[in-house]
C-alpha cells in the first residue's frame, strides 16, 4: 500500500530528498510544509539576485507546476509547530494534523542576529532598514529598500557577509563591511590569507573593511541612521544587513521531544535517534557530531536517505568533505579541508605574491590532499576540489597544483565514473550532463541552462564543459546566439560589419541572402540589421520597410490595444502657446483618449488609430519626437541661466542644440539625453546616456553611460570642457563610437563599463586611434540624411502603409480619460 | 473562394488584414512572393498580427513577440495555434479559400 511521506521543510535539502525519492519510483503519497510562500528555489543563487546578476525567474529549482505533476501535495506559507512522534502525526499553527508513515526534517537554519541594542524594535521585529540574508523575502525586501538608500553596513566578514557586502554595491554608493574577528573569512582561511583577501576587497571592490569590530548599537529613532562601534567609533549608514552566521532550525524538533544536541541528531541512515520513521537531513541534522552550512553534503544526505527509505538496504551517509568559493566577481576565494596543517608530518605548500594579491596554499597528507585555500586566483580550484573530495593521489611535481605547467592533474571525462558530481552547488553528476547532451543538446551553455551544472559559484564550469566536449565527441558546438550581432546571422558586430562592407550589403534582405547559410531569413534579426544598415550607409541604404519593426514603419508606438501614440518633438522640453494650442485642437478633433505628459518632458497623445496618422500629423505640423525608435529620444533639460538663481550655463539653450543636431539619429539602442545649468542637476543629467552639467567658470561636465530605468547607474565622468560646441562635438563623436560599437540593443549603460570610460575617454576626447576626424565626419553624414519622418503622411512609403490592422473583434479595451 | 484584392497591395516581406465574411485575416506576402493568410488576431492578448514582421517561415506578433509558423499555425514560443488558411496569387490577385 502507498505509504504517508510528510516533509517538513521545503527548501533545498527537503525538495531535493523528494526529487532523489522520485528518481527512485518511491511508492509515497507525498506531503510537504513549507513556511515560506513559494515553490523550492535554489537559496545560494539569492547572492546573485542581490547582485542584479540573476534573475529570480533563474533561481527557481521545482515551480508549483512540478509539485502538482508529480503528486505532491505543497502547503507553502504554513508552518509546522509540533510532531506527536506516538501518534505519527505533525500539526500547523492552526492545529490542523497531518498523519504520516515517514516523516522527513528538513527545517534548514535561519539567521543569526547577535544581540546588539536597538537591532530590533519591540514587537515589530527588526528595526527599518536592519535586514537578514536568508531568505527570497529578505533578499526582495533589501533590494527595494537599499534602492532608495545610500551607505549600508554589513556585519559580517563570512562568505554571506562578502556577498552581501557585494551585492548591495549594485544598490548603493558606499558599503561598509564589519568583521568581529581578526581577519575575514576566519573559519576558512588563516590569518595571511585573510589579509590578502581584505586587501582585495578594499582596493578592487572599495568596500570598506574594519575587522576587530565590535557593532554595540544601531543608532536611529525611526529609521537606522548608523551602528556604534565597541570602541565609540559611529559609521553612518542607512541599511544594515546582518550575516553574522547561521543556526539551525531544532527548536520545533527538540519541543517536540526528539533529541536535539546543536542540530538534529541522526544516524548514517539520516534516522533521528530513537524513531525509525522520522528522519532529518539538511542544515538542520547533526551527524557525527557535524553540522553543515553548504549545499554539496545535503545532495549527499538526500541520496542515502532517498535509498534508504526506498528499500535499498546497507547504504550509509559517512559524512562529507566541504569545500567552498566566493560568488563574488573579480574576487577569487577558494577553499577546502584543513586551514593550517595539523602536525608536524603535514606536508604545507605555499605560494605568495602579495602584489598581486595572489596567496595559495595546500596542505598534503600521506600523498592526499587534506586542506588547499586558493586567494586571488582559482585557476586551479577545480582540479583542487576534486582532489580533495575524492582523495586522488597526487603528481610528484608539487607545483602542477597549484599552476598550469602543462602537467595537467585534470582527470579525463572518460575516466571519471557516471555518478561523480561535477557540479557540487547544484548536485549535478557527469552522468546527467552526458544525458542532456546525448538529448541533443550540445553547447555548453545549453547543458548549463538545463541541468543548472556551473551556475552556482562557477567553479566547475571549465570542468562542465571538458565534459560536454568529451561527451559530444571532442568538441562542443559553439552556443550560437551568443556572441552574434543578431540571432539569424552567425557573426559578432565587427565581423558582420566587415562581411558588409565587403560585399557592399546595403539592404536587410542581401544580408540574410549572402551571409546566412542556405540564405534564411530571420523575422527577428531584421530590426538590428536595419538599425546598423542604417547607420553603415546613411543614405545608400536601402531601406527595405518589412527589415523595419511597426513602429519603425508607421513612426508612432503601438499601443497594448493596436493603437498608436503621438509624441511631436519638443526640443529641450520647451514649448511656446502656440504650439501647445495646436496640439489641444488636434487632441480634441481627433478624439484623443489621453493626452499625457510624458516623463521625457513633452506631450503624448495615446491611443491613435493608425488610419488617422497621417492626418494628424498634418494638422499638427510639428516634427516626430521620435519615441518609438531605438534612436535618439530627448534632451531633457533645466531653466538654466536665463531664469534660475543657480544657473551658471544656459542648459536650455544647449539642449535645444543638442536635439536640434542629433535629432533622429539611431542607433543599437535609445540614447536620451539632459543638461543640467548647475550641480543641483535638475535635468537629472547623472543618470543619462548622455548627461551634461553646468559648472562654475564656464565649463560644463559631460558624463555618459548614465540609467534610471530599468537599471540604475551613475554616468561616469567623461570631460570636461569650456564651451557649449566642445559638448555638441563630443556628444556627436561619443555617439558615433556607441553606434558603431554597442551590440543590438546593449544601451549605453552597459556598453561604457564594458568598454570602460577611460578607454572612451582616450577615443573620444584624446584622439588615442586617431579616429576622432572619422567619427565627427560619420555623425555628420548621419545628421545630414536626416528627414522628419512624419512627412511620409503625404506621400506613403508602400501602399497601405497607414491602413488599419485592428480586428473587428474586440480588443482589449484602454481606459478612456477625461 | 474569395478574392481579396491586388497582390501589390501588400508589399513584399509585409502584411495587411482583410476582413472575410466577419472574420478578421491576416495576408503576408513573403519574399519568395508567395503569399500566406492567418487570423489576424493574436491569440496571446489580442495583438494585431499583421501588423508584426516575419520571415520566410513566421510572424511575430508586435506586442510581445510570441511567433507562429505561418505554414502549420503552430506557436514557436508556448502560445495557443492560429489558425491558417489556403491563399494563392492568380493574375495579379489575391485568392482565399480552397
Ligand atoms: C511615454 C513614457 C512614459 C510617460 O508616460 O512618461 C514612456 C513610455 C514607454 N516606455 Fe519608457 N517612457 C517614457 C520615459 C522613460 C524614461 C524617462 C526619460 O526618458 O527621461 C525612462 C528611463 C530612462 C531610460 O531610458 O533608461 C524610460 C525607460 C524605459 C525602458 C527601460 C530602458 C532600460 O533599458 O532601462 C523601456 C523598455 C525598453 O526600452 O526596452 C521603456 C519602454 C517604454 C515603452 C516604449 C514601452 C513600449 O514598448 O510600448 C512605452 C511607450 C508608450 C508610448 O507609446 O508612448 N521605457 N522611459 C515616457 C516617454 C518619454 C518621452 O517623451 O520620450
Ligand atoms: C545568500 C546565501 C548564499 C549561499 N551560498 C552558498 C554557496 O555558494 N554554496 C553553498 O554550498 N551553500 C550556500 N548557502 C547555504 C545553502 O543555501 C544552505 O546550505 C541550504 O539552503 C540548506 O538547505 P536546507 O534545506 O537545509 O535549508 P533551507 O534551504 O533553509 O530550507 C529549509 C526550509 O524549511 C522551512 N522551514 C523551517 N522550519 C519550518 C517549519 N517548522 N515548518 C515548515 N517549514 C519550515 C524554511 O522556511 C526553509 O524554506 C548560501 C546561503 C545563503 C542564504
Ligand atoms: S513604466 Fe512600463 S507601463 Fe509605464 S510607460 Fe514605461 S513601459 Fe509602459
Ligand atoms: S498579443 Fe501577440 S504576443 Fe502578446
Amino acid at each position: 500500500m502507498t505509504q504517508k511521506l510528510v516533509v517538513i521543510g521545503n527548501g533545498m535539502a527537503g525538495a531535493r530528498t523528494v526529487e532523489e525519492i522520485l528518481a527512485r519510483n518511491g511508492d509515497y503519497a507525498v506531503t510537504m510544509f513549507g513556511d515560506e510562500p513559494y515553490g523550492n528555489y535554489n537559496r545560494i543563487m539569492l547572492s546573485n539576485l542581490l547582485a542584479g546578476v540573476e534573475t529570480e525567474d533563474g533561481i527557481f529549482l521545482n515551480d508549483l507546476a512540478w509539485y502538482r505533476e508529480n503528486g505532491i501535495t505543497l502547503n507553502t506559507g504554513t508552518r509546522i509547530e509540533r510532531i506527536d512522534a506516538s501518534a505519527r502525526t505533525v500539526y500547523d499553527a492552526e492545529g490542523n494534523g497531518t498523519r504520516y508513515d515517514k516523516l522527513i526534517i528538513a527545517t534548514g537554519s535561519h539567521a543569526w542576529v547577535p544581540p546588539i541594542k536597538g537591532i530590533h524594535r519591540p514587537g515589530r521585529g527588526y528595526h527599518q532598514g536592519v535586514f537578514a540574508f536568508r531568505t527570497l523575502d529578505d533578499t526582495r525586501g533589501m533590494i527595494r529598500y537599499a534602492r532608495d538608500h545610500e551607505r549600508a553596513v554589513v556585519i559580517g566578514g563570512g562568505l554571506l557577509g562578502l556577498e552581501a557586502a557585494r551585492g548591495l554595491q549594485s544598490h548603493v554608493s558606499h558599503v561598509t563591511l564589519l568583521h568581529a574577528m581578526g581577519h575575514l573569512m576566519n573559519t576558512q582561511l588563516d590569518e595571511r590569507a585573510g589579509e590578502m583577501l581584505k586587501g582585495s576587497v578594499e582596493n578592487k571592490l572599495g568596500i570598506d573593511v574594519i575587522v576587530n569590530a565590535m557593532t554595540s548599537e544601531i543608532l536611529g529613532k525611526d529609521r537606522v541612521t548608523g551602528v556604534k562601534l565597541g570602541d565609540g567609533t559611529v559609521i553612518e549608514c542607512d541599511v544594515v544587513v546582518v550575516a553574522a552566521g547561521i543556526r539551525p532550525n531544532t527548536a520545533m524538533a527538540a519541543d517536540s521531544g526528539l533529541s536535539v544536541e546543536r542540530g538534529i541528531v541522526v544516524d548514517d541512515q539520516m534516522r533521528v535517534a530513537g524513531h525509525e520513521d522520522v528522519y532529518a537531513v539538511g542544515e538542520c541534522a547533526q551527524h557525527r557530531g557535524d553540522l553543515y552550512g553548504l549545499v554539496a553534503p545535503l545532495w549527499d544526505q538526500a541520496k542515502v536517505l532517498a535509498d534508504h527509505i526506498t528499500g535499498t538496504t546497507g547504504v550509509a551517509y559517512e559524512g562529507s568533505r566541504v569545500s567552498t568559493k566566493l560568488k563574488v566577481a573579480g574576487i577569487d576565494v577558494a577553499s577546502m579541508g584543513l586551514r593550517e596543517p595539523e602536525t608536524d608530518e603535514d606536508e604545507v605548500i605555499v605560494y605568495n605574491e602579495p602584489r598581486k594579491g595572489i596567496y595559495k596554499q595546500l596542505i598534503i597528507r600521506d600523498n592526499v590532499l587534506v586542506g588547499a585555500t586558493l586567494v586571488g586566483d582559482n585557476r586551479k580550484a577545480a582540479a583542487l576540489i576534486q582532489a580533495f573530495d575524492r582523495g586522488l593521489p597526487l603528481p610528484d611535481e608539487r607545483a602542477e597544483l597549484i599552476f598550469d605547467i602543462g602537467g595537467a592533474v585534470e582527470e579525463s571525462p572518460a575516466d571519471m565514473p557516471d555518478d561523480v558530481q561535477v557540479c557540487n552547488c547544484n548536485g549535478v553528476s557527469k552522468g546527467a550532463i552526458c544525458g542532456v547532451v546525448t538529448g541533443g543538446c550540445k553547447t555548453v551553455s545549453g547543458v548549463m541552462d538545463a541541468t543548472r551544472a556551473g551556475k552556482g559559484c562557477g567553479t566547475c564550469k571549465p570542468l562542465v564543459q571538458r565534459i560536454v566536449e568529451w561527451a559530444n565527441g571532442g568538441e562542443a558546438e559553439e552556443d550560437p546566439a551568443a556572441s552574434w550581432y543578431v540571432p539569424g546571422v552567425p557573426m559578432p558586430k565587427p565581423e558582420l560589419m566587415i562581411a558588409i562592407r565587403k560585399y557592399r550589403l546595403t539592404s536587410v534582405s542581401s544580408v540574410f541572402e549572402k551571409l546566412v547559410p542556405g540564405g534564411t531569413h530571420d523575422a527577428k534579426s531584421k530590426m538590428g540589421l536595419a538599425s546598423l544598415l542604417k547607420m553603415m550607409w546613411a543614405d545608400e541604404y536601402v531601406d527595405e520597410r518589412d527589415a523595419r519593426f511597426i513602429n519603425d514603419r508607421v513612426h508612432a508606438n503601438i499601443q497594448r490595444d493596436g493603437t498608436f501614440s503621438v509624441v511631436p518633438q519638443m526640443k529641450g522640453g520647451v514649448t511656446t502657446p502656440g504650439q501647445l494650442r495646436k496640439i489641444a485642437e488636434v487632441a480634441e478633433k481627433y478624439d484623443v483618449p489621453m493626452v499625457k505628459l510624458t516623463g521625457g518632458q513633452r506631450i503624448d497623445l495615446l491611443g491613435v488609430p493608425k488610419e488617422k496618422l497621417p492626418a494628424m500629423w498634418a494638422d499638427l505640423d510639428m516634427p516626430s519626437g521620435y519615441a518609438y525608435a531605438k534612436s535618439f529620444r530627448t534632451v531633457k533639460t533645466c531653466v538654466g541661466s536665463d531664469f534660475c538663481r543657480f544657473g551658471v550655463g544656459d542648459s536650455t539653450a544647449l539642449g535645444i542644440a543638442l536635439e536640434e543636431r542629433y535629432q533622429g539619429l539611431e542607433g543599437p539602442g535609445k540614447m536620451k539625453l539632459a543638461v543640467s545649468g548647475c550641480p543641483r542637476n535638475c535635468a537629472e543629467s547623472y543618470v543619462k546616456d548622455v548627461g551634461v552639467v553646468a559648472i562654475d567658470g564656464g565649463k560644463w561636465e559631460i558624463y555618459v553611460g548614465g540609467a534610471a530605468g530599468a537599471h540604475i547607474r551613475k554616468g561616469d565622468l567623461l570631460t570636461t570642457v569650456s564651451s557649449a560646441d566642445e559638448v555638441i562635438t563630443l556628444t556627436g563623436r561619443f555617439l558615433q563610437y556607441y553606434r558603431e560599437n554597442a551590440n543590438w540593443l546593449e544601451r549605453t549603460y552597459s556598453f561604457v563599463p564594458r568598454i570602460g570610460v577611460d578607454r572612451i575617454r582616450e577615443i573620444v576626447v584624446d584622439d588615442a586611434d586617431g579616429i576622432a576626424l572619422a567619427l565627427d565626419a560619420a555623425v555628420q553624414q548621419a545628421v545630414q540624411a536626416y528627414r522628419d519622418p512624419w512627412k511620409e503622411r503625404s506621400d506613403p512609403a508602400t501602399p497601405g502603409q497607414f491602413r488599419t490592422s485592428l480586428p473587428l473583434t474586440v480588443l482589449p479595451q484602454v481606459p478612456v480619460r477625461g | 473562394m474569395n478574392v481579396l484584392g491586388p497582390v501589390d497591395d501588400i508589399p513584399l516581406g509585409e502584411g495587411r488584414s482583410y476582413t472575410v465574411d466577419g472574420e478578421m485575416i491576416a495576408v503576408f506576402r513573403l519574399r519568395d512572393g508567395s503569399l500566406r493568410a492567418v487570423s489576424a488576431v493574436c491569440p496571446h492578448l489580442g495583438g494585431p498580427l499583421a501588423d508584426g514582421q516575419i520571415d520566410n517561415r513566421v510572424v511575430v506578433c508586435p506586442l510581445h513577440l510570441n511567433a507562429w509558423d505561418l505554414t502549420t499555425g503552430c506557436s514557436k514560443s508556448g502560445q495557443p495555434p492560429i489558425s491558417v488558411y489556403p491563399v494563392r496569387e492568380d493574375h495579379g490577385r489575391i485568392l482565399l479559400g480552397e
